[in-house]
C-alpha cells in the first residue's frame, strides 16, 4: 500500500495495513468472505454500506410509527391506540428518524464519499469506524426494546422535557443509555471525518477546492463533537434526578425545569444543522452536475456554511420563547435567529445562480435536488415566521411547527439523502438503476410529501396543538388529507429499496463518469471503485480535472 | 375560523370519512377559507400579532415570488433539451453577491422593528386591573381570582370525555364542542386589562386561547405573566387547549373562557363568591389545597 501523501495519518492506522505493506498490487485485494467482512469491517465502503442499510431500516421502522400516528389522526375520536401509546409513537418516531435514519445516512454517505473525494485510500481511523457503526445496532435495539418493558417506551416527546420525561417506567434509563451510545457513535464518527479531511487529502486537494460535501461534513463533524457531550450531560442529569435524588430540574428540590430546556436546545439547535448541512453539501454537488456548470460562489458557500454553524450556537432559545424569558433575551434570540436567513439565503441564491445560464437536465438526483430547493425554501419561510416572537406565541407547539420542521427534514434532509443515493449509486455498484422507476419514486414522493405536510400549516394556524392523539371536529378535513398524503408517501418509499436491489441485481453497466456533467475525484475512479479507493494519490492531471476550481 | 364557531365544516369532516379523496378535496376547496389562516382574534394583542403574522407572510410571499420565479425561469429557459449551452465562466460575481446579502439584511431590519415593538407591548403588564392565577395540573386547570375569594377547577366536559375513550362508539360530531368544552369555564370581563399568572403543579403545561393571541408555558416553580384585554364588544365564548405535552391526557384539558360585559361579570363574581362561601367555610386557597391533595 502506497502512502505517498506528504501528510498522512499513517502513524495511527499503519497497523491495520501492515499485512499489505509489502504488497505491490496497489492494495486492491478483495473483501473478506462471509460475515467477517461485515463484523470485522474496516473498509470505508463496507462500513458506509452498513450505515446506509441501517439508516434505511430505521427509516422504515420510524416511518411505520408515523403511519400509526397518521392513522389515529385520520379522523376525530380514538380508534386505534391509547393516548399514552400515541405519545410513545411521536417520541420514538422522532428519535428513530433523527438519530437512527438521517444521521446514520449522512455518516454512511460520508464514509463512502469522503475518501473518494479527497483522494484517500480509506478513512483515517478504520477500526474506530467499525466501532462507531457497530455501536448503533445495540443502541437502537435498546431503544426499541423500551416498547416492551413496564411503563412502555418514552412518551414525553423526543425533547425529553422534565418533569414529564421523568414520569416513566423502565424505559427511561434504557432510552438514556441508548442516547449515550448514539452520542458516542456520532462523536467517534465525527472524529474520523475530521481526521480524514484534515490529514488524508491527496497533495493538490486544498481545503478551498475540495467538494462542498466534504466541507459541509467537516463543519457538521465539529458541531457533533461540540454538542453531543451537552446532550449526554443533559440526559445524565435526568438520570440522576430520577434515580439518585438530585434536583437539577425539580422545582420542589430547588432545581429548575427550564434549565433542562436551555441545555437541551444548546445541543438541539446545532443538531438541526447537523441534520441539514450535509444536505447543503450534496445539493451543491448535484445542481452543478446537472446544470453542466461549476457551482456559483464556491467560497461564499463555504463561508455561509461556517456562518450558519456559528449562528446555530447562539439561537437555541428560539425553541422556547414561551417559557417567559426576559424581554432582552427574547429580542436577542429573535434577532440572532433572523440572521440565519442571510447565509441560508446566500446558499439558495447561489444554487439558483448555478442553474442560471446552465444546460439543465432532469435525471432523478436533479429532480430530488430541485424539490429540495423549492420545498426547503418553504420550510425556511415558515422558519423565518417562527423567529418572529410575537407571532411565535401563536405558532408555538402547534401543527405549524410540525409542518415547518417536516418541510426542512423530509423534502429537505431526506430528499437530499435520496438525491445523493441516486447520484452516487451507479458509481458505488457500477450499474445504472431503473430511471423510470426512480422517476416514479420521485414524483410520488414529491406530490405526497406536500399533501402530507402542507395542510399541517393550516391546522396549526387554525389552532391545532401538536402531540395530541385526538382533536376537535373542526380540524377533521385537513387531518384526513394529511393522513392520505402520509399513507401515499409511506407506500411510495417502498420503491427505494426495490430500485436499489434491482440495480445491484440486474442494472446495466455504468461508465466511470456516470453523468455527463459529473465533476470531482470520485468520478475519476472506476465504477465500481476499487476496494481501497485511491491506493495511490491521484496525479496532478486527475486533480486538475477533478477539483472544484 | 376560530374555536368558538360551531360549524357545518366540522360535521362535513366526519362524513368525508366515507367518501373518496377527490370529493374530500372538493369539500375542502369549498370550505371556509378562514380555516386556513390564523384567527384575527378578539384581544388587543391578538390583533397586533395577526397583523405582524400577515406582514411577515407577505414578505415571504414576495421573496418567494422572486426566488421561485428565478428558479422556474432557469428551469424553463436553460433546459438542455431545448439546446441550452452552459456558460461555465459564470461562477462568481462580487457585485451580485453583495446585493443578495444586503437586500435580505434590509428586509430583516424591516421585520425586526415591528417585532420589537410588538414584543414590548406584550411584555407591558402595567394597568392590569384583575389578576387571575392559572395553575396547570395533569389534566385540568385551576383558576384563582386573586383578591376576590373565588377559585375553581376546570376539566373536560363529561360528554367529550365519554366520547373520546378508545372505541367509545360515540361519533365526535354529535358531541357539542367535542374536546373543547369544560365543566366550569373561566369567566372574564370584556374591555378590561387582565393579567394571568401561569404556573403548574406537576409538569409543564401551556395555556393558550388562540382568539386571545397569547400562549405561555405554565411551569412548576415559575409564575409567568401574560395579559389579555378583550374588546369591549366581543362578549362571547372562546376556546383553547393545553399546548405543551403534559402526559397521556394532554389533548384532553381544554380551556373555555366566557367573556361577559363588566356588569354581567360583576354579577357572576358576586354569585360565585356567595356560592363558594357557602360551600367552603374556609378560604378558597384552603379549598384549592384540599382539592389538589385529593386529586393527587
Amino acid at each position: 500500500m502506497h502512502m505517498a501523501h506528504e501528510h498522512t495519518a499513517s502513524g495511527s492506522h499503519s497497523g491495520a495495513h501492515d499485512d499489505h505493506a509489502h504488497s505491490d498490487d496497489h492494495g486492491d485485494h478483495g473483501p473478506a468472505k462471509g460475515w467477517r467482512r461485515w463484523v470485522y469491517a474496516t473498509n470505508h465502503k463496507d462500513i458506509g454500506t452498513m450505515y446506509l442499510i441501517f439508516a434505511c431500516v430505521m427509516f422504515f421502522v420510524g416511518g411505520f410509527m408515523a403511519m400509526i400516528i397518521r392513522a389515529e389522526l385520520f379522523q376525530p375520536g380514538l380508534q386505534l391506540v391509547e393516548p399514552q401509546f400515541f405519545n410513545s409513537m411521536t417520541t420514538m418516531h422522532a428519535l428513530l428518524m433523527i438519530f437512527g435514519a438521517v444521521m446514520p445516512a449522512w455518516t454512511g454517505l460520508a464514509n463512502w464519499m469522503i475518501p473518494m473525494q479527497v483522494g484517500a485510500p480509506d478513512m483515517a481511523l478504520p477500526r474506530l469506524n467499525n466501532f462507531s457503526f457497530w455501536i448503533l445496532p445495540f443502541a437502537f435495539t435498546l431503544l426499541l426494546s423500551t416498547l416492551f418493558v413496564p411503563g412502555g417506551a418514552p412518551a414525553g416527546g423526543w425533547t425529553l422535557y422534565p418533569p414529564l420525561s421523568l414520569q416513566a417506567g423502565d424505559g427511561l434509563p434504557m432510552a438514556i443509555f441508548a442516547i449515550h451510545l448514539m452520542g458516542a457513535s456520532s462523536i467517534l464518527g465525527s472524529i474520523n471525518v475530521v481526521v480524514t479531511i484534515m490529514n488524508m487529502r491527496a497533495p493538490g486537494v486544498g481545503l478551498l477546492n475540495m467538494p462542498l460535501f466534504c466541507w459541509s461534513w467537516l463543519i457538521t463533524a465539529y458541531l457533533l463533537i461540540a454538542t453531543m457531550p451537552v446532550l449526554a450531560g443533559a440526559v445524565t442529569m435526568l438520570l440522576t434526578d430520577h434515580f439518585f435524588g438530585t434536583s437539577f430540574f425539580s422545582a420542589s428540590g430547588g432545581g429548575d425545569p427550564v434549565m433542562f430546556q436551555h441545555i437541551f436546545w444548546f445541543f438541539g439547535h446545532p443538531e438541526v444543522y447537523i441534520l441539514i448541512l450535509p444536505a447543503f453539501g450534496i445539493i451543491s454537488e448535484i445542481v452543478p452536475t446537472f446544470s453542466r456548470k461549476p457551482l456559483f460562489g464556491y467560497d461564499a458557500m463555504v463561508y455561509a456554511t461556517a456562518a450558519i454553524a456559528f449562528l446555530s450556537f447562539i439561537v437555541w432559545a428560539h425553541h422556547m420563547f414561551t417559557v417567559n424569558m426576559p424581554l432582552a433575551g427574547q429580542l436577542f434570540f429573535t434577532l440572532s435567529t433572523m440572521l440565519i436567513s442571510i447565509p441560508t439565503g446566500v446558499k439558495v441564491f447561489n444554487w439558483t445562480a448555478t442553474m442560471w445560464k446552465g444546460s439543465i437536465s432532469f435525471e432523478p438526483p436533479m429532480l430530488f435536488a430541485l424539490a429540495f430547493l423549492f420545498l426547503f425554501t418553504i420550510g425556511g419561510f415558515s422558519g423565518l415566521m417562527l423567529a418572529i416572537v410575537p407571532a411565535d406565541f401563536q405558532y408555538h407547539d402547534t401543527y405549524f411547527v410540525v409542518a415547518h420542521f417536516h418541510y426542512v427534514l423530509v423534502p429537505g434532509a431526506v430528499f437530499a439523502i435520496m438525491a445523493g443515493v441516486y447520484y452516487w449509486l451507479p458509481k458505488w455498484c457500477g450499474k445504472m438503476y431503473d430511471m423510470k422507476l426512480a422517476n416514479w419514486h420521485f414524483w410520488l414522493s414529491a406530490i405526497f410529501v406536500n399533501v402530507l405536510f402542507f395542510p399541517q400549516h393550516f391546522l396549526g394556524l387554525a389552532g391545532m396543538p401538536r402531540r395530541i392523539p385526538d382533536y376537535s371536529v373542526q380540524f377533521a378535513d385537513w387531518n384526513m388529507v394529511s393522513s392520505v398524503g402520509a399513507f401515499g408517501f409511506g407506500l411510495s418509499q417502498l420503491l427505494l429499496p426495490y430500485i436499489i436491489w434491482k440495480c445491484i441485481k440486474s442494472g446495466s453497466p455504468s461508465t466511470n463518469h456516470v453523468w455527463e456533467g459529473s465533476h470531482g475525484l470520485e468520478w475519476e475512479l472506476s465504477s465500481p471503485p476499487p476496494y481501497h479507493s485511491w491506493t495511490e494519490p491521484p496525479s496532478r492531471e486527475i486533480i486538475a480535472r477533478g477539483v472544484q476550481h | 375560523m376560530s374555536f368558538h364557531m360551531k360549524n357545518a365544516y366540522a360535521r362535513r369532516g366526519i362524513k368525508a370519512a366515507a367518501i373518496p379523496l377527490f370529493a374530500l378535496l372538493a369539500s375542502v376547496a369549498h370550505a371556509d377559507w378562514g380555516g386556513l389562516n390564523m384567527p384575527e382574534g378578539v384581544s388587543i394583542l391578538s390583533k397586533s400579532i395577526y397583523g405582524l403574522h400577515m406582514k411577515i407572510f407577505y414578505y415571504c410571499v414576495a421573496i418567494g415570488v422572486v426566488v421561485f420565479g428565478a428558479m422556474i425561469y432557469s428551469l424553463i429557459k436553460f433546459r438542455k433539451s431545448q439546446g441550452a449551452q452552459s456558460d461555465t465562466t459564470l461562477v462568481h460575481s462580487t457585485k451580485v453577491e453583495i446585493i443578495w446579502t444586503v437586500i435580505p439584511i434590509l428586509i430583516l431590519v424591516a421585520m425586526a422593528i415591528p417585532t420589537a415593538r410588538g414584543l414590548i407591548a406584550i411584555e407591558d403588564m402595567d394597568g392590569a386591573t384583575l389578576d387571575i392565577k392559572v395553575t396547570g395540573y395533569q389534566w385540568k386547570w385551576e383558576y384563582e381570582y386573586l383578591g376576590h375569594g373565588v377559585s375553581f377547577f376546570s376539566t373536560l366536559a363529561r360528554e367529550s370525555n365519554a366520547a373520546r375513550q378508545l372505541g367509545s362508539g360515540i361519533d365526535p360530531a354529535t358531541v357539542p364542542n367535542y374536546l373543547l368544552d369544560v365543566d366550569n369555564p373561566l369567566v372574564i370581563p370584556a374591555g378590561t386589562k387582565i393579567r394571568f399568572l401561569l404556573t403548574a403543579q406537576d409538569v409543564i403545561h401551556a395555556w393558550w386561547v388562540p382568539a386571545f393571541g397569547m400562549k405561555k408555558d405554565a411551569i412548576p416553580g415559575y409564575v409567568s405573566p401574560i395579559w389579555v384585554q378583550v374588546d369591549a364588544d366581543k362578549v362571547g365564548t372562546y376556546r383553547g387547549q393545553c399546548a405543551e405535552l403534559c402526559g397521556q391526557d394532554h389533548g384532553f384539558m381544554p380551556i373555555v373562557v366566557e367573556v361577559k360585559s363588566p356588569a354581567d361579570y360583576d354579577a357572576w363574581l358576586r354569585a360565585k363568591q356567595a356560592e363558594q362561601k357557602v360551600a367552603g367555610e374556609s378560604s378558597p386557597t384552603a379549598v384549592a389545597a384540599v382539592a389538589s391533595a385529593v386529586n393527587q
